[in-house]
């Protein structure tokens, strides 16, 4: 369907956009779920190179009758991707790599199979060039999931969500970094001050643990000043506060 | 496939030597019109630079298959599509 097609190509333009390409010279890229070739068409528009891959031979036909520019392969991202170090300046991916978490009885388990793609990925890319992957995932367990395998194989960067605010519109795009720790694209729609609340870093530092929720941390003296004074609201009876609240005790008490 | 795509291919099958599964021999009738070694101003010389984009970005290779030199293993092409699937044994 064509409205299908269309947000297809402008994923594919955003994707490209968030590579962050030099713009002087036409550079290799690798489409991993390449499909019919719709993304690589627009990779060729703007004058690249690009090598498809995908598992689905009827989709790699529609491809091949289309004529595109592109080289093709069959083949199974979650085996490897069958290159040299170093070879391209960029990898895309519109909508394919939430199918690495799919359990099929026959193969390894998701976790292997994305950290196979992700580490010969990440060999396959020049230094300093990024993959773009766009995808649905299911939930944020199989974020977290795609996410950590991605580090694991030494990918730095994060997600970027365009349109974080609208249902119909959210997009997610994984963008990594080889070799440098490059700031991560801002999404788009995002109107919020706070643009940090729209993109997770992923970084191996370790981060203290900090409530979500806004609350104090229970127990602590924050916590006791808080609770007196929401008895006091209730119009209970409470001892007043004094430099003694919530005071450490002795290890005795 | 262009010969500019098979000069980055390797094998991913896993266990190979460091480096290994590549290049893949392709395995049907080469075109012969370049020198078998490159001349040494070759950047200058217009008719090979000619030659070279050719065999590079213009001829593909539709039938045939592609032979990794350390284990002998075969990938099939068709219609200028290499098959790069591997079984669940090698993968």
């Amino acid at each position: 369907s064509s409205r299908v097609v269309e947000i297809q190509s402008q994923m594919s333009e955003r994707a490209v956009e968030l590579l962050g390409l030099p713009e002087d010279r036409p550079c290799l890229l690798l489409d991993v779920g390449c499909g019919s070739g719709l993304s690589g068409d627009y990779i060729s528009e703007e004058g690249h190179y690009w090598i498809g891959m995908d598992i689905s031979p009827a989709m790699l036909d529609v491809a091949v009758e289309r004529e595109v520019e592109g080289d093709l392969l069959l083949a199974d991202v979650g085996h490897g991707i069958p290159f040299r170090p170093g070879m391209f300046d960029g990898c895309i991916s519109i909508s394919a790599v939430q199918w690495l978490c799919n359990a099929d009885k026959k193969s390894h388990s998701p976790p292997k199979r994305l950290y196979r793609f992700f580490s010969t990925l990440y060999t396959a890319l020049a230094r300093g060039s990024r993959a773009v992957l766009q995808l649905y995932p299911e939930n944020s367990e199989q974020l977290e999931l795609i996410t950590s395998q991605a580090m694991r194989a030494g990918f730095t960067g994060g997600m970027v969500v365009d349109y974080p605010n609208s249902a119909k519109a959210k997009k997610f795009f994984l963008c990594l970094f080889v070799g440098t720790s490059g700031t991560l694209p801002k999404g788009l729609g995002t109107e919020c001050a706070n643009e940090e609340l729209h993109q997770a870093k992923f970084t191996n530092e370790r981060t203290r643990f900090r409530n979500v929720k806004g609350k104090s941390v229970k127990k602590s003296r924050d916590w006791i000043l808080e609770k007196k004074e929401r008895r006091r609201r209730q119009g209970k009876e409470v001892r007043p506060d004094t430099k003694y609240t919530g005071r450490k005790r002795r290890p005795h008490f | 496939m262009k010969l500019l795509t098979h000069n980055l291919l390797s094998s991913h099958v896993p266990g190979l030597r460091p480096g290994g599964g590549f290049p893949l021999r392709i395995e049907l009738g080469r075109p012969s019109e370049l020198p078998p070694e490159p001349l040494p101003n070759y950047e200058a010389d217009e008719e090979f630079l000619r030659r070279l984009h050719h065999v590079l970005l213009e001829v593909e290779v539709l039938e045939g298959s592609l032979q990794c030199p350390d284990s002998g293993r075969r990938f099939p092409i068709s219609k200028g599509v290499p098959n790069m699937l591997l079984t669940e044994d090698e993968a």
